[in-house]
């Protein structure tokens, strides 16, 4: 009975049907590049595909987090201010150092340990929110909307909502080499680092979600909370580990941010979460939780930077550059409940032959 | 059966096919006014599904339904109640945080253009409310109502309407105390008096007896039976409820040792509210035994295994596994110690929806298909091909949602996905529920192979032929107690219905033959 099933292929319209919607993120890119690339000026040279990578990449790391935790079924809306956050924790440490009153100095860490800083400081926020979320219940949007103001509110107070200028360093103090991390490239290739870093997260967070047990528990969490903990699966572990994931790469987006721009400002990455979620949702994963893929979160990330950058390449308003954006992101999002509701009737379908 | 009365409502020759089942077969049954007309059956048999095409909310696939002698033919139990058919649920359909009032009109407001009137509606309530005598305010919240209060609410609500001529209940003294039972049985005397016609569903036997007036008995989808309760006993309701079983499993022998595999002692799980929803439950489980816990809904059988599993951390006892004594199970340590639980609902708390078949059934056992950390695929596969295999899960491919499976192959993975956990205490819960026959017999013949295997097997089931036919022994709980332990001989259908009626609002055993502990 269920091999009449199996052998019955799918009319082609259906299927084709289908192949269109499934790799709809896809065209919707691949439209936006020739379209920019017909009107917007310089869209194909070098330079601006390499800035718009460089754009997409600090704006993807949080995208991959956010990827993981949409799929556990929660939300982190902290990430904008810790990239805000980690950006004047490193400024402030590069510039006025750690104050040991003590002995009355001022310790200058260098690059590498300013960093192995900012990323602790941004696994403790995610710790903190992982655990009320996962042990108090306190529900993701509530707690990550605290975690956002904390953040925030720290940033500013870091400097008293000054910006540190000039992060070039200082060879007296011994942290030299930090605007490297923004602005070098592997020589002879023109790839900057900030771009070989999203790489290799994305390909940590893709490695993660495939490959380990905890990938296909992060699933399992966000498909069916109660069957996952009926089947054993430690919950509390797994949620916790997505909110840290998520504000350490978060904390990497903020520092590659700095050290482009050589100085850090406490407002940098206000609203970003938002373009994140943009970015996952867009890349086919379901707010509900569950479903998901890093892959087609690169996509959705790209989707939005191009759209963005090609947007301001022709000159349309900021103002607009917002409506356009929103009704993208509806319409992506009407598609996609489409899709589902088509693989259910067709599920059911098959079930009922 | 004679009577002079005429019937206020007549289901017709109703027959309800569900895709794979036949629901019910050609049923007739009348419902005279002023008179308790109790329907009653094992789970599955049919009473659910013919009280629902009665309140409007199914439709029959053939026959008709009469009220008042003209053929109706309800959409929606909207219209089912303006033609005075109101039923209540065994759950609650209530918003705790509202009034009383304003529960009683949620979906039929008065309003004025637009602008609800509660004055109109909170004098309309209370002379309801007024009418049932019950002390209830109709500017109460909801929440502050016992249970007990907010079932009458529900019958005030059905009252609404200007001529409620067919009252269905369903179940609703399963979550009442005595003394709200006494409360509500008075109700349906008031009820009868104005000429109300009750339609009361009920697996207690001893209170149909008490307020019945007529039986209708179903099985399997077909009326098995008719009778004024003036005529009958319990022991004749039983008969005809559980019928001859022709479901045969072989027993297969263990050839080992029996020895224990789990003991618990003083199992407890404290009530909200008070009370015990598992009461002090001792006992033992062997190897290469299947042992049933049989009970009516609510009875904590479901609680007791969900305990022992570690689900409920407010539950106390002593749990000796293989030998270690167990204080604070912890899910996943009890798995890992070889303990697992196939849970009643297999949609809500044994799938993954989202995931595969693959997926589904690696949930508990993925970290052992690794190396260095990394998911080892052909490991995976190797593992779920062969549980595909021994199972005989019928797929087309196991890539393929959960959801594609029909509920028999569903409920095969989520046991599969336990024999990957290398299980040897099976806690199955109601694991044959809503699937075919086919894929029942398939699970029990797997449910035997376990034991044979050298497992305990705990099968927490509430139909007798299935209990009977598959289990060693039996334990029946009534009301948070063990209220029997019958193996052999001693397990017959009679001797578990009455242990399952024992402990409950009376304290007594029902007074039929069958060894049951007080």
């Amino acid at each position: 009975m269920n091999s009449t099933v199996s052998n019955r292929k799918p009319q082609a319209g259906v299927s084709l049907g289908m192949i269109l919607l499934k790799g709809r993120t896809f065209i919707a890119l691949a439209i936006l590049l020739l379209y920019f690339s017909l009107r917007a000026p310089n869209f194909t040279e070098w330079g601006s595909v390499v800035l718009m990578v460089k754009h997409a990449s600090i704006y993807g790391l949080l995208a991959l987090g956010m990827t993981m935790v949409i799929i556990t079924g929660g939300i982190d809306l902290s990430v904008g201010s810790i990239v805000g956050l980690s950006g004047m924790i490193t400024g402030g440490m590069l510039i006025e150092g750690i104050r040991l009153p003590w002995i009355a100095g001022t310790l200058y860490p260098n690059v590498p340990l300013i960093l192995l800083i900012v990323f602790l400081l941004a696994i403790l926020v995610g710790l903190c929110s992982g655990e009320l979320i996962a042990r108090l219940k306190v529900p993701a949007f509530i707690a990550t909307l605290g975690a956002m103001y904390i953040c925030r509110g720290a940033a500013m107070l870091r400097s008293g909502g000054a910006t540190f200028p000039n992060l070039f360093g200082d060879a007296a103090k011994g942290n030299l080499g930090f605007d490297l991390i923004g602005a070098g490239s592997i020589p002879g290739i023109d790839v900057p680092y900030s771009i070989l870093i999203f790489i290799a997260m994305a390909l940590i967070a893709a490695f993660i979600m495939k490959k380990t047990p905890l990938g296909n528990q992060i699933y399992a969490v966000g498909g069916n909370e109660r069957a996952a903990q009926l089947s054993g699966i430690k919950i509390h572990k797994v949620k916790v580990f997505v909110y840290i994931f998520s504000a350490l790469l978060a904390s990497m987006s903020g520092i590659i941010m700095t050290s482009q721009l050589r100085a850090a400002h406490p407002a940098t990455g206000e609203s970003w979460e938002m373009n994140a979620i943009a970015s996952v949702v867009l890349g086919g994963t379901s707010m509900s939780g569950g479903v998901g893929t890093i892959g087609g979160t690169i996509i959705g990330v790209l989707v939005i930077t191009v759209l963005n950058d090609g947007m301001i390449m022709m000159g349309v308003s900021s103002f607009w550059q917002m409506v356009i954006k929103g009704v993208v992101i509806i319409f992506a999002v009407v598609i996609d409940l489409v899709q589902k509701d088509l693989q259910k009737k067709a599920a059911l379908a098959a079930r009922l032959k | 059966m004679e009577t002079t009365l005429r019937p206020v409502m007549e289901a017709i020759g109703i027959t309800k096919l569900y895709p794979g089942t036949v629901a019910l077969n050609q049923v007739d049954f009348s419902v005279y006014p002023g008179k308790v007309n109790v329907l009653i059956g094992e789970n599955g048999a049919g009473k659910s599904t013919l009280m629902k095409i009665l309140a409007g909310i199914e439709k029959p696939t053939e026959g008709r339904v009469l009220l008042d002698g003209q053929e109706v033919h309800f959409t929606d139990t909207r219209e089912a109640s303006a033609h005075g058919v109101g039923i209540i649920h065994q759950e609650l359909n209530l918003f705790p945080d509202m009034r009383v009032a304003d529960n009683m009109f949620a979906g039929k407001e008065i309003s004025n253009y637009g602008v609800i009137d509660r004055k109109a509606q909170t004098k309309l309530a209370s002379q309801v409310l007024d009418k049932l005598q019950r002390g209830i305010n109709p500017n109460e919240l909801m929440l502050n109502l016992r249970v007990g209060q907010q079932q009458i609410v529900e019958i005030a609500k059905t009252m609404l309407e200007k001529q409620l001529k067919v009252l269905i209940m369903d179940e609703p003294t399963s979550s009442l105390s005595n003394a709200e039972v006494e409360v509500l049985f008075h109700l349906i005397e008031d009820l009868k008096s104005q000429g109300i016609a009750i339609i009361y569903i009920s697996h207690r036997l001893e209170e149909i007896i008490r307020i019945g007036d007529f039986v209708t008995i179903l099985r399997d989808g077909q009326r098995v039976a008719n009778a004024e309760v003036k005529d009958i006993s319990v022991n004749w309701i039983i008969e005809h409820m559980v019928g001859h079983s022709n479901l045969t499993i072989e027993k297969l022998p263990y050839p080992g040792e029996p020895e224990p595999v789990m003991t618990v002692t003083d199992y407890c799980l404290p009530r909200v509210g008070g009370g015990w929803t598992v009461d002090h439950v001792s006992f033992t489980l062997h190897k290469g035994e299947v042992l049933g816990i049989y009970g009516l809904m609510g009875a904590g059988r479901t609680e007791l295994v969900e305990s022992l599993m570690g689900l409920h951390p407010e539950s106390t006892g002593k749990l000796v596994l293989a030998g270690e004594t167990i204080e604070k199970p912890s899910i996943p340590e009890q798995i890992a110690r070889g303990m697992v639980l196939v849970p009643e609902d297999r949609q809500r708390d044994g799938l993954v929806q989202t995931m595969s078949i693959a997926n589904n059934l690696l949930l508990t056992s993925i970290p052992h298909f690794t190396h260095n950390g990394v998911i080892r695929k052909d490991q995976c596969k190797n593992a779920v091909d062969c549980t595909v295999r021994d199972m005989q899960i019928k797929v087309a491919d196991v890539k393929h949602l959960i959801s594609s499976l029909s509920g028999g192959n569903q409920q095969k993975v989520v046991i599969g996905k336990c024999v990957m956990a290398n299980a040897r205490v099976f806690m199955m819960d109601e694991p044959s529920r809503g699937i075919d026959v086919g894929a029942k017999t398939d699970i029990f013949i797997l449910m035997r192979k376990f034991a044979a295997q050298g497992n305990g097997v705990i099968f927490v089931g509430s139909e007798l032929k299935e209990i009977m036919s598959v289990c060693d022994r039996v334990l029946v709980m009534s009301n948070g107690k063990i209220t029997a332990d019958l193996a052999g001989a001693e397990m017959t259908e009679a001797a578990l219905v009455a242990a399952s009626a024992a402990n409950l609002f009376t304290g007594k055993a029902a007074t039929i033959e069958g060894s049951v502990i007080q």
